[in-house]
């Protein structure tokens, strides 16, 4: 019963995007909390429903609706702690909005600890009055780390691609940026060419991507800010897989100009292209770990498509997967510990999961059975893949944690692609009390 | 009746193409042996009885499509077949598609500046960018098989559209097998 409130709920908060959100998966182990509706002053706009869908995204938590609510507390002084024990919830947010003396639009809120009686966070979130939606995804991070420890992603952006018309003559490519949630979708660039693997820069200012303007792969970056885009790569054969470096110094990308794919790297200020590795088989989809001293990638060097590691000094490669016949498309989660990758199994093309030193087995991640792309939130708490379903292409938010999987679909086309932005600067400012 | 029509007209495009093709080649039937009237008298203002000339009937190695797509063509005028299919993460080359290969390598050696596009596919399993990776290496396979079969590296440019070009938008097994495949495309 719980379960549907929630799903009709998350469906009825995102009506007015491209975008529908369906929960998928089961949602009994998840902690549930209590957002408590915000008081809302005059001309100020509720943030409730945004924060609510927030942090049922983490796939941790499972807001109770307010209809089960026993008192509509919007001061931690308020708060009957009675009421939200029968209730069994862990924490309790509660916050109002209002427009300050400078016009700016101003969420006060704090997060409670039900168990320990206790106030773990307090603070104001300020922005710009038209911007309510960008308020309150801050107001997310702020809470989600006051219950977590872990600094949320609800600030963040995902890139993907959306594909209109595929086979007939309107065919239309539209890469495309929206608030990680699907929101606030944003065309970027719009062509009758295929465009694949957006990356984003470590600083969120630029995406490098792969388009086939000229007939054939091509890799371009795009400042963001500017809106100008440049050649970064179009040699004869494959240019793909771009891959900015931790330090935004240095692009890894595959080009298969000196005979068969291969992975290089391009230092940006001077342009000076080096070549990483050299093997007759398929090298590609190259990712930087952390610390920037290894690339992990694709190759089909034993035989069928496995992921490796190369230094980038010594340009020594290990091989990191041995399970089944089909392993590829790395990334490294944040704690640079792990990866995610596509991986076939029995049933289908899966996303999983595994630990970098190769101790542990790995861990699938998703069910479906032609997913692909995966890409992590710079937090590692969540991460998107695309799949199909029902002859569609459509992303998928799962949490790490495996419990909580949303659809983002687009009445349009297919989308695919998706890359999750790193941590990006903030329109709104947060003030501790 | 109009059966009979088509048949003696594929007949004639036969023989003339036989005669062109000899005419290209050394080791053949002599070309002064090739019974054409030539006109020898004085121009006069009367004009000179129409003398068909066998060139003009040349059956073409290539032919424009009303849509405008040039395709190779066989000696009776019909279309030889231009998609090659692969096997899963394959990239060998079917026997079956050698023959048919080999008649493409002859037309690209008679008509040295006729260039041709490879144009490697995927089907949507697996990875985009490897999958762009293993359409080049289809596309390099055809390339490799052509350039063994005379076709000069200039006519030809391998490409790859790895899973993004499908002409079967279904998720199975029948729309897959359509996918996996490489495309010449003459230009």
């Amino acid at each position: 019963m719980k379960r549907l409130l929630v799903a009709a709920c998350l469906i009825a908060a995102s009506t007015s995007t491209p975008f529908e959100i369906v929960i998928d998966r089961g949602v009994d182990t998840l902690t549930p909390i209590a957002v408590v509706p915000f008081r809302i002053y005059e001309n100020a706009i509720d943030i409730t429903p945004i924060v609510n869908s927030d942090l049922s995204s983490s796939g941790q938590f499972r807001p109770i609706d307010e209809s089960n609510m026993l008192s509509l507390p919007s001061s931690a002084d308020e708060v009957l702690y009675h009421d939200w024990r029968v209730l069994k919830t862990e924490y309790v947010v509660v916050g109002s909005v209002f427009i300050d003396g400078l016009g700016l639009l101003v969420a006060e809120f704090e997060v409670i600890d039900v168990n320990q009686e206790q106030v773990l966070q307090s603070g104001q979130v300020k922005g710009h009055v038209e911007d309510p939606r960008s308020l309150a995804h801050h107001v997310s991070d702020e809470v989600f780390r006051a219950m977590t420890g872990i600094p949320g992603a609800f600030s963040t952006r995902v890139a993907y691609v959306l594909v209109e018309n595929r086979t007939q003559v309107d065919e239309r490519h539209t890469l495309m940026i929206a608030d990680f949630d699907g929101e606030r979708e944003t065309p970027i660039l719009i062509s009758g060419q295929p465009i694949l693997s957006p990356a984003w820069s470590s600083d969120g200012k630029q995406l490098a991507y792969v388009s086939f303007e000229a007939g054939s792969s091509a890799i371009h970056i795009i400042n963001l800010e500017t809106g100008q885009s440049r050649l970064l790569a179009s040699f004869e054969g494959i240019n793909s897989a771009p891959a900015f470096s931790p330090d935004g110094s240095h692009i890894a990308m595959v080009l298969s100009r000196d005979g068969n794919p291969d992975i290089y790297t391009i230092e940006v200020a001077s342009n000076v292209i080096r070549r990483i590795t050299n093997h007759r088989a398929i090298d590609t989809e190259p990712v930087w770990e952390l610390n920037g001293e290894h690339l992990i990638f694709t190759s089909d060097r034993g035989g069928s498509p496995q992921i490796y590691r190369v230094n980038v000094d010594s340009l020594r490669v290990t091989r990191l997967t041995y399970e089944g016949r089909y392993n590829a498309r790395p990334r490294v989660m944040p704690d640079n510990t792990h990866f995610i990758f596509v991986h076939r199994s029995a049933s289908g093309f899966h996303i999983a999961w595994r630990d970098l030193a190769g101790n542990r087995a790995a861990r699938i991640l998703s069910s479906n059975v032609l997913d692909e792309s995966p890409s992590v939130a710079p937090n590692g708490v969540m991460m998107m893949y695309s799949t199909k379903s029902n002859r569609k292409g459509i992303l998928s938010i799962v949490s790490v944690s495996g419990e909580v999987e949303y659809k983002l679909t687009s009445s349009t086309g297919d989308v695919i692609e998706p890359a999750w932005s790193p941590y990006l600067p903030l329109t709104t400012t947060f003030v501790e009390r | 009746m109009s059966h009979l029509k088509n048949g003696a007209w594929i007949a004639l495009l036969l023989v003339c193409g036989l005669l062109t093709a000899c005419a290209s080649q050394t080791g053949c039937g002599a070309p002064e042996e090739v019974p054409v009237v030539v006109d020898q008298r004085p121009e006069k203002d009367t004009k000179p009885p129409e003398v068909p000339k066998p060139e003009v009937e040349e059956v073409p190695d290539f032919i424009e499509l009303p849509d405008g797509t040039l395709v190779a063509v066989d000696s009776d005028g019909s279309v030889i077949r231009s998609v090659f299919n692969f096997e899963f993460d394959e990239s060998e080359i079917g026997s079956s598609d050698f023959r048919v290969l080999q008649q493409h390598a002859a037309r690209l050696n008679r008509n040295r500046d006729q260039s041709v596009a490879i144009d490697g596919h995927c089907d949507e399993r697996g990875t985009r960018e490897y999958n762009l990776a293993l359409g080049e290496r289809r596309a390099m396979a055809v390339q490799d098989f052509l350039l063994a079969n005379g076709v000069r590296p200039s006519q030809m440019s391998a490409r790859s559209f790895g899973e993004e070009r499908p002409v079967d938008t279904g998720s199975d097994e029948a729309a897959w097998a359509k996918n996996r495949r490489v495309e010449l495309k003459y230009e």
